[in-house]
């Protein structure tokens, strides 16, 4: 980290290069690929199969043939809405990880960069609602709906996840919260609100348990209209959505590039990685929860206890004065 | 060409805003007006109100969804399959409102406005913040209060089912009678 | 950019909200309308802030008055909504006379 200061005094990461837009959605795409494949080999083992590489590769096949698979038609579609929609959680995902700081280097270092990653997580609302209306159909319309109707249960104690480490760090810059956890990481203390922004994190992808608007029993929800690159815009948006999350959770609880010896951009991927490994575990694991079950537990449970967790750092900065 | 920014956004706000009223599907009504809003953010991000601007971003993009569920539910037409109109005396509103806006642009143009302001706060989102902790806490507490009051009563308006539904007519029932089993100690 | 210029998007804003707020029967574009003049709003605020009194954070505070408002405005508009909807099926203002005070 260079020597450049805020307002607070504290040291602050750099603004990366110009190249940096293009290389922050390939590293993106790139640890969104990572994952994927290791949820074929996770898939691959819950089979009972033995691991090859065509089963690390099923993946990338799949892609390659909803590339050239002609997209679905359905009677009377919104056309615009639905290309919006599928355009905009991939969109979304990307212009999230702008904010976050690879190593001591980011896209854009933003003042409020908290808030914006949120923005873009709420953005998936916006999409993931209008891949629901697009097609003119029933399955992706209830499937859209169910991911409204559970959106502020998701987003609710996300954000508080998030103001609880803002609140830690004293600053919505990114760098500011990292700089914060020199002495000791937000995890340690903020362990609640680091499980509550996981599972924001699976449920704004719509994977694992929160795949309910995706869900087996509407024949695959939001996804059951689209096909060929369609389809493939919005698997990889989800996906990438996933990483971002993931992406994120390091330098809002885990310490962003702080770690000895090695340099901080790959302590940031090694960070990231275990976040997206255990993030893929999980969403193999767990049930879908139904979402009457988990909009009252989001408002009963979660809420409160997530406001809890954000009173301690706040007690915490009002004693250290 | 923080000029030509604030042209585009401006140009794009006001075309996606005359949109609202022009198109006929509900989704993309609701999806115009929150495009509109987006710009709205970007303008006061331009302005320097980084906070404000991604604040107004992040909410409009939840209160437009939230409208969307609403629009299309108490729309006869809510696809604009087949084009219906639904305005009352749209002469006379347009003359209303064309003339607001000649006398708002009369006004902007003849009244003498100061001279930009020299001095610049440091941080406008720790302003904001003090401001509204400190000096500005009377009308935060005010917001607080009429909002949870919002919530309140709205929810009073909308419910279709009272306690007596809920817990019977001499509300015996310990544990409510939902149509919903939810999540939390009810089956 | 200057504040004239800021004045008038806000006032093109208010305007086309204000026709929306005029001409629709739907309670729920009646609405929109609602929104689209307290953006016009939120834009004159954000624009006096900048040019005129950057160093007092009331310009700021107008905005956060006038988001909540917003807020407000729709849940309130939505529960009274579902409410006469409910009670009569009926979703224009012109059905919903007796509502006039």
């Amino acid at each position: 980290m260079n020597s450049s200061r805020n307002l607070s005094g504290r040291q602050v990461v750099n603004p990366a290069p110009l190249w940096s837009v293009l290389l922050a959605p390939a590293a993106l795409a790139g640890l969104a690929v990572a994952a994927v494949t290791g949820d074929a080999l996770l898939a691959g083992r819950a089979a009972g199969r033995r691991f090859a590489v065509g089963m690390a590769v099923t993946p990338l096949a799949e892609a390659a043939r909803l590339l050239v698979a002609p997209p679905r038609t359905t009677v009377a579609p919104d056309r615009l809405l639905l290309r919006l929609g599928v355009a905009g959680v991939a969109v979304a995902a990307v212009l999230a990880v702008a904010v976050v700081p690879l190593g001591d280097r980011v896209v854009v270092d933003l003042d409020v960069g908290v808030v914006w990653f949120n923005a873009m997580e709420v953005v998936t609302w916006a999409a993931v609602w209008l891949v629901g209306w697009g097609p003119n159909a029933l399955f992706p319309l209830v499937g859209g709906y169910r991911f409204v109707a559970q959106g502020l249960a998701y987003q609710l104690p996300f954000m508080l996840a998030l103001i609880t480490a803002a609140t830690g760090a004293q600053s919505l810059r990114v760098a500011d919260i990292v700089a914060a956890q020199r002495q000791l990481w937000f995890v340690v203390w903020m362990p609640v609100a680091f499980l509550v922004y996981l599972a924001g994190v699976l449920a704004f992808s719509f994977l694992g348990p929160f795949d309910y608007p995706a869900g087996r029993d509407i024949a695959g929800g939001v996804l059951a209209e689209t096909g060929g690159v369609d389809r493939l815009m919005l698997l990889a948006g989800r996906w990438l959505l996933l990483t971002a999350g993931a992406a994120m959770a390091v330098p809002l609880f885990l310490g962003g590039g702080l770690g000895p010896l090695l340099p901080a951009w790959v302590w940031s991927l090694v960070k990231t990685v275990a976040v997206l490994a255990v993030l893929v575990y999980l969403r193999r694991r767990l049930p879908t929860i139904r979402a009457d079950r988990y909009v009252e537990l989001a408002w009963v449970v979660l809420i409160p206890v997530a406001v809890a967790q954000a009173l301690v750092p706040a007690l915490v900065v009002l004693g250290r004065g | 060409m923080d000029v030509v920014v604030f042209w585009v956004l401006a140009l794009l706000a006001v075309a996606s805003g005359i949109l609202v009223f022009r198109l006929s599907s509900m989704a993309r009504v609701t999806y115009a007006l929150l495009g509109s809003f987006l710009f709205i953010g970007g303008e006061l991000i331009l302005l320097g109100l980084n906070y404000l601007g991604v604040v107004v971003i992040l909410m409009m993009v939840m209160e437009m969804v939230i409208m969307a569920v609403f629009m299309i539910a108490y729309m006869m037409n809510p696809a604009g399959l087949m084009p219906m109109s639904m305005v009352h005396n749209r002469r006379g509103a347009l003359a209303i409102s064309g003339v607001v806006f000649a006398a708002l642009a009369a006004g902007i143009a003849a009244v003498p406005l100061p001279a930009p302001a020299a001095t610049r706060p440091p941080d406008p989102t720790l302003q904001l913040g003090e401001s509204l902790m400190g000096g500005q806490m009377l009308t935060m507490m005010t917001l607080g209060f009429a909002l949870l009051a919002t919530m309140v009563a709205a929810t009073v308006l909308s419910t279709g089912r009272g306690r007596y539904d809920r817990f019977g007519d001499d509300l015996e029932r310990r544990i409510p009678n939902d149509p919903v089993p939810g999540g939390v100690g009810r089956r | 950019m200057s504040l004239q210029w800021f004045l008038l998007l806000a006032a093109a804003l208010f305007s086309i909200g204000l026709y929306g707020v005029l001409s629709q029967q739907s309670i729920v574009m009646i609405m929109m309308g609602l929104e689209l003049m307290l953006g016009g709003v939120i834009v004159a605020a954000g624009a006096f802030w900048h040019f005129l009194a950057p160093t007092a954070a009331a310009g700021q505070v107008i905005v956060v008055v006038v988001v909540v408002a917003m807020a407000m405005e729709m849940a309130m508009g939505f529960a009274v909504t579902t409410a006469i909807f409910r009670a009569r099926e009926v979703d224009m203002t012109d059905q919903a006379r007796e509502l006039k005070g």
